[in-house]
């Protein structure tokens, strides 16, 4: 070892720079051979593709470019496409759209009153920003920030009344006010929102809605001042016993005390993607808490329970929606007393939440299912009673994990309020697009209002799918 | 929840606060509490009812069914006319429903297995593609898509009399016709044709017949040779070839068939203002079958993918470090669990799929809900009865459907002890 410091007669003191890589696998060269041309069967894949969209470019490209969205008939849109154009050629007639979307936005709600749904769309933002998800600020920021632009761009384009737009503008500083700095504020909105939707959108006097709302409160009040044991059926006996006997009168003595009142809207008038949307909306809102006790019912022990919850269950789900709704319209008078008047749109709510809050019990079921025993047996062992354990240990777990069968059912419920164009109600596809054609003017048009209403649906339902992906990343617990 | 009592200490007495406290008690408490209330809804509903149909002066009565029907139905897989009862306009609804949803399952399952296997493609460009196609059709409602295919048949393909004269429309491949009323798609006839199966009015060739039968010796002449292939494989580690056998199973018996009955496809032709030889499918039932085949295909694919998904990589490593080939593998390997995942939310899917047939009313075809929940209900005026039977109908497809695919999954289910 004599010569061990000795120096070697070579030693690289710099790393070598690493050699390129064979110039077929690296830049556009190389990406073109790994994804696109990697085996024959894959060119061929490729090839094959492009044709598909070489053909649906070209046949699609020049209706697209040639679109005319200033014309007041059909006829005209294919005058000035002739003119422009040449003979022969085709094009798009977006005019119909300007001249009548308000039409498929609203159905047949009064010109003068249309800052009423947009009010409703913009509290609706308003009641969802602290509940989709509150820890996170961002998203509350963005929602309310949406929202209100929404409700200004749709302000603008209705030519509503000036005080309006300072009312919007108002209510929406104030909420971002009141998430910045108190979020859990926001939730009054949330509680009240379905008395005000219900004001704003039929009008009359907010009273009535607002004192069956208040039957809760009373119930809530009431159980929290008798013992234990007997106040969650108290509680119910005394909300249903305000509801019957002092909903009424406290309603007429608010309405003299403060006499708030709007023209009152017919649901007649109701269609397009309001129609939907109050529809979808309440049948989401409604569904999610229903279906949670029908699972919960299905996995009870109780026999009487678990095999109404069954039969109800799968009696709805054997069965098409279409024929849900031909009942609401068609056989629910024959099983309410006589001369009972009832809205249509409220029946045709009220099936659509039975058949949403099936599936929806069908999904939570497959959560509470995937959930180990070892969770109901640790909620047991602490002591907890049955709804106890179910609100505090196994609900937010198996909820968790059912999200996006959750948010699929929503975006199925939704999709599905289409369907009341078939038994007469004015749906954004077929209702309004009826009427707008059955005009000599917009006579023959197909294309363009199914892809103006296609357009807003995919919108709505992709957003919610990306909500529901964004939720399930977000919440997962799990460490990877 | 209740539990059982534990054993111990005698139960203490009866009091009636028990019925509360008590779980055990309560429990009945509260399925007695419920029950009661069931009933006394049940019985305002039924008193309800009778009052209304006591005031219209109706009664419930099924008698209806067997009264002339006196309305036409343009697609019928059985003899039909206006002449016929409600039941049996009822019955040719019901097939026309089970018509569409067998063909629109069977084209959605093919699409659906495509797309799914092709969104995982390291193909760039074809996974982004079905990638679009998924979100599109599953983003949109089907009714959409009903309609739209509707009105592109309708407004877009000719008239009939367009593929005539000097610059004549050619047929689509020579085969297809779609005009403006109807698809004309060319049919299969015999030279030299055994006849039918007659009964009743209901008259069934006896080539089809024989087809059927033919692919079900099949099926169960393979599973023969197959077990005793794997017989042989336990015994001798030797696998005998039986692909060849197998192929002819399903080839041989139909050529033969061809060959002896003179078999041949028969054009459409245009013959005055129609279409004649073929068959003359109506638009609303390729629009239909189209639009359900392309949104349910799209859940499909979804589903598929999943499976797939679901599957370890490590499961394909291990197949191949074991020698098995990409078929075998996929096969003995990577299906099986796949198929696990996959067919229950595909049973769901069909039965969607048959539900959602029932939106047939928006483009006229006669299914279920237009014949006895649609014409007959309006012309008899029996809504209650036209209605529930319309759903009961329904209710039994779903009930039976799913039981039968239920038990198909259970066989399918991995074993777990």
């Amino acid at each position: 070892m004599s010569d061990a410091n000795a120096s070697p007669a070579y030693l690289r003191t710099e790393m070598l720079p690493s050699a390129a890589p064979p110039r077929r696998q690296e830049g556009l060269l190389g990406w073109l051979r790994e994804n696109l041309f990697s085996g024959w069967l894959n060119s061929l894949l490729t090839v094959l593709s492009l044709v598909i969209i070489w053909s649906l470019i070209r046949h699609f490209w020049p209706w697209f470019a040639h679109s005319v969205w200033r014309a007041n008939s059909l006829a005209e849109c294919r005058q000035i496409i002739t003119q422009t154009w040449g003979e022969g050629a085709t094009g798009a007639c977006f005019a119909v759209i300007r001249v009548r979307w308000h039409q498929y936005i609203f159905g047949f709600y009064p010109r003068a009153e249309y800052w009423r749904p947009i009010l409703t769309l913009g509290l609706l933002f308003i009641a969802l920003a602290p509940v989709l998800f509150s820890v996170n600020a961002n998203i509350r920021r963005w929602v309310l920030a949406g929202g209100g632009l929404l409700c200004m761009v749709l302000l603008a384009v209705t030519a509503s009344p000036d005080w309006t737009v300072v009312l919007v503008w108002a209510l929406f500083a104030a909420a971002l006010l009141l998430a910045e700095y108190a979020p859990m504020r926001l939730l009054m909105v949330t509680a009240l929102y379905p008395v005000l939707a219900v004001w704003l959108l039929w009008g009359g006097s907010p009273w009535y809605p607002f004192m069956l709302l208040m039957g809760f409160a009373v119930g809530y009040g009431v159980s929290a001042l008798v013992p234990r044991g007997v106040s969650a059926l108290t509680g119910i006996a005394v909300t249903v016993l305000w509801w019957i006997f002092l909903a009424a009168p406290a309603a007429s003595l608010a309405t003299l005390i403060l006499p708030l009142h709007l023209p009152v809207v017919q649901s007649s008038v109701f269609g397009g993607f309001l129609l939907s949307v109050v529809i979808g909306v309440s049948a989401i809102v409604l569904s999610l808490p229903l279906g949670i006790l029908l699972a919960l019912a299905r996995q009870s022990n109780m026999f009487i329970i678990y095999s109404l919850a069954v039969v109800f269950i799968e009696f709805i789900r054997g069965v098409p929606l279409i024929t849900l709704l031909f009942v609401a319209l068609v056989l629910l008078k024959y099983f309410l007393p006589p001369q009972t008047h009832f809205d249509l749109i409220l029946r045709v709510i009220i099936m659509v939440t039975l058949f949403a809050a099936a599936y929806m019990a069908e999904v939570i079921r497959g959560g509470l299912a995937a959930l180990p025993k070892g969770q109901y047996e640790a909620a047991d062992s602490l002591g907890l009673n049955y709804w106890q354990a179910q609100r505090l240990i196994i609900l937010p777990q198996a909820l968790k994990i059912s999200i996006p069968g959750i948010v699929g059912t929503f975006i199925g419920v939704f999709k599905d309020t289409t369907l009341v164009g078939l038994i007469n109600l004015y749906d954004p596809l077929k209702g309004i697009s009826d009427v707008v054609r059955s005009e000599f003017t917009w006579k023959g048009i197909y294309w363009e209002p199914f892809i103006f209403t296609g357009a807003i649906f995919f919108v709505i339902c992709f957003s919610m799918s990306r909500y529901s992906m964004y939720l399930e990343r977000r919440l997962s617990r799990e460490h990877r | 929840m209740t539990e059982s009592a534990p054993a111990g200490p005698p139960a203490p007495p009866f009091r009636l606060s028990m019925l509360i406290y008590d779980r055990h008690y309560r429990s009945l408490t509260i399925q007695v509490v419920v029950f009661i209330l069931l009933m006394l809804l049940v019985s305002w509903i039924v008193h309800n009812t009778v009052l209304n149909l006591a005031r219209l002066g109706k009664d419930i009565d099924f008698s209806f069914l067997f009264n002339r029907a006196g309305y036409d139905i343009p697609q019928q897989l059985i003899p039909y006319t206006s002449d016929d009862t409600h039941l049996r306009a009822a019955m040719v609804g019901l097939l026309n429903t089970l018509y569409v949803s067998a063909l629109g399952c069977a084209t959605a399952t093919v699409l659906g297995v495509v797309a799914g296997v092709l969104r995982l493609s390291k193909n760039w460009l074809i996974a982004r593609l079905m990638t679009i196609y998924v979100e599109i059709f599953r983003n949109i409602p089907l009714l959409l898509w009903i309609l739209i295919i509707y009105a592109a048949l309708t407004e877009i393909t000719p008239g009939p009399r367009e593929y005539r004269g000097e610059n004549a429309r050619e047929l689509f491949l020579g085969l297809i016709a779609p005009t403006n009323r109807y698809t004309a798609i060319p049919s299969i006839v015999a030279e030299h044709s055994p006849g039918a199966l007659v009964i009743g009015r209901i008259e069934i060739p006896w080539l089809a017949i024989m087809g059927i039968a033919f692919f079900i010796a099949a099926i169960v002449l393979r599973r023969i040779v197959n077990a005793r292939a794997q017989r042989i494989q336990n015994a001798t580690g030797r696998r005998p070839t039986t692909w060849w056998i197998n192929l002819a199973l399903f080839v041989v018996p139909p050529a033969a068939m061809a060959v002896f009955f003179g078999l041949h496809l028969e054009v459409p032709e245009l013959a005055g203002f129609n279409f004649k030889g073929g068959i003359n499918v109506d638009n609303s039932l390729v629009a239909l079958w189209l639009a359900l085949s392309l949104y349910t295909g799209a859940f499909i694919a979804e589903i598929v993918r999943a499976g797939i998904l679901a599957i370890s990589k490590g499961q394909t490593e291990a197949a191949y470090a074991l020698g098995l080939s990409p078929g075998w593998t996929m096969n003995l390997v990577i299906l099986p669990q796949a198929l696990r995942v996959i067919i229950p939310p595909l049973i769901s899917q069909y039965l969607n799929l048959i539900k959602n047939s029932s939106l047939a009313v928006a483009v006229g075809y006669m299914d279920l809900r237009g014949t006895l929940g649609g014409t007959t209900v309006n012309q008899t005026g029996r809504e209650m009865e036209g209605i529930l039977l319309m759903m009961a109908i329904y209710l039994a497809i779903s009930l039976t459907v799913s039981g039968v695919m239920n038990i198909y999954n259970n066989r399918v289910k991995l074993k777990e002890r």
